[in-house]
């Protein structure tokens, strides 16, 4: 198969890029990219630990393919912490005890920040329904919710 | 867990796309929002040769009205649509269900056209545009038709779509004064495939129902309406006895298939149940 040029932004960073079409996006991440935060668990669409932004919008990276996001723009779990600082999100997770094996957790935190860029102040319902698109087999979803509950009160704080 | 090898088209405008799959004809699949093609192509369920993308095809994705209906291009994505103030005025069925679809990551890429064709009658869709006398409009490269959603919907997975043609768009009649419509569900958790859907639309005059549809999701087949429910309704107060007496009906015309969270028997108590809920909400919203 023809290798196909393509352009996109990543976590402010530009690549050019030539990939098969049968490319997964996540696994362009991880593999061509060398972006490791990205998971990839049951590649059907399932699991949602390979959620990334798509131009701010969270999906499955692994129901996308690479060609597709030429010209797009992303952001992944490699990109949120600043300077080597955890964001206000990954210090809700640290506080709160948000994640136990943290194969879930990326997943995690890029439907959260959707979230959170849509709607600065989310009920506990809010959070359920956002992260619902999501399995995490430890923690039972209390500590994840109560972390992006935290990730609220440190945001708050950090606008004062 | 990876597709197989295919070539990759993505054309710039409608004419482009409806020439590639003419071309490609059985050996291509379109891609649209990718949420249940993509898993298929992972698990190697297809492998399609050629993969027509048509996300970049303009103007596939409108809402718009024209005339008494409401238009729904085949790109429109199920977010759009869940937070479209035209779905929620002119199709509240539409809107109601679509709380019930899927996830945030997916409803974000699925599309309705994409949806409608896959055709899994666990979709709440293709009941919802069943109800509402939906048709489908659907092209090829040398012509364009329009059929009724209910002829749309051939079987499980199967449709009227023939090789070398595509979904454009989706029309729905407006809802019209003293209508209710409503959608209730059965499902484990928020967002999965439900076990059992019905979704129904009356009309009340005079305290008669002069007009009832209903449709079920979650069964044998999608987009399927059970006329000889409609039929015991029209003419009838909206009262408990007409409605018990129309659930029974429901529990007992559909075929329910059976599944691992659900048998056959549990899916008629569903059906039963759900269409007692959706018909008397459907009624207080007719009035």
């Amino acid at each position: 198969m023809a290798l196909i040029p393509i352009s996109l932004k990543v976590n402010g960073t530009q690549y050019e890029r030539a990939v098969e079409p049968r490319r997964l996006l996540s696994d362009f991440l991880r593999e061509d990219l060398d972006l490791k935060a990205t998971h990839v668990g049951c590649e059907h669409g399932v699991c949602g630990t390979c959620t990334v932004l798509v131009d701010g919008e969270a999906v499955r990276s692994c129901l996308s393919f690479a060609v597709q996001a030429d010209g797009a723009e992303l952001r992944t779990a490699d990109g949120l912490a600043q300077g080597g600082k955890l964001n206000a999100l990954q210090q809700g997770f640290w506080e709160k005890h948000g994640l136990q094996c943290g194969f879930c957790t990326p997943g995690m935190l890029m439907v959260a920040t959707e979230l959170l860029e849509r709607n600065a102040q989310p009920t506990k319902a809010e959070i359920e329904e956002a992260i619902s698109a999501n399995l995490c087999r430890c923690t039972g979803y209390y500590t994840i919710v109560e972390s992006v509950q935290r990730a609220v009160e440190l945001m708050k704080e950090g606008a004062k | 867990m990876k597709p197989a090898p295919f070539d990759y088209i993505r054309p710039g405008s409608l004419p482009e796309a409806l020439e590639a799959i003419a071309r490609h004809a059985s050996a291509c699949k379109i891609l649209a929002g990718g949420q249940s093609l993509v898993p298929m192509m992972n698990l190697r369920l297809v492998k399609p040769a050629v993969i027509i993308d048509i996300n970049r095809v303009p103007g596939l994705a409108d809402i718009r009205l024209d005339g008494g209906d409401l238009v729904i291009g085949a790109l429109a994505r199920h977010a759009t649509l869940l937070a479209s103030e035209l779905v929620a005025k002119h199709c509240p069925l539409m809107a109601e269900a679509y709380r019930h679809v899927a996830h945030g990551p997916i409803r974000n890429r699925g599309t309705l056209g994409g949806n409608i064709s896959h055709a899994d009658p666990a979709s709440e869709m293709p009941a919802v545009l069943a109800v509402c006398d939906a048709k489908i409009g659907m092209r090829n490269a040398k012509r364009a038709r329009t059929i009724e959603a209910t002829d749309f919907f051939t079987g499980a997975l199967t449709t009227a779509l023939a090789d070398g043609e595509m979904v454009t768009e989706i029309r729905i009649p407006i809802a019209a004064p003293r209508q209710g419509a409503a959608w209730h569900e059965a499902v484990n958790r928020q967002g999965d495939f439900a076990m059992a859907g019905v979704g129904v639309l009356v009309t009340v005059a005079g305290g008669k129902c002069t007009q009832a549809s209903i449709a079920v999701a979650g069964m044998e087949r999608p987009g399927v309406r059970l006329p000889a429910v409609e039929k015991q309704l029209v003419g009838k107060a909206l009262d408990e006895a007409a409605i018990t007496a129309a659930a029974r009906k429901a529990g007992a015309e559909v075929r329910p298939g059976s599944s691992y969270h659900a048998d056959e028997p549990y899916k008629r108590e569903l059906v039963e149940t759900l269409t007692v809920r959706a018909l008397t909400a459907a009624r207080e919203r007719a009035s």
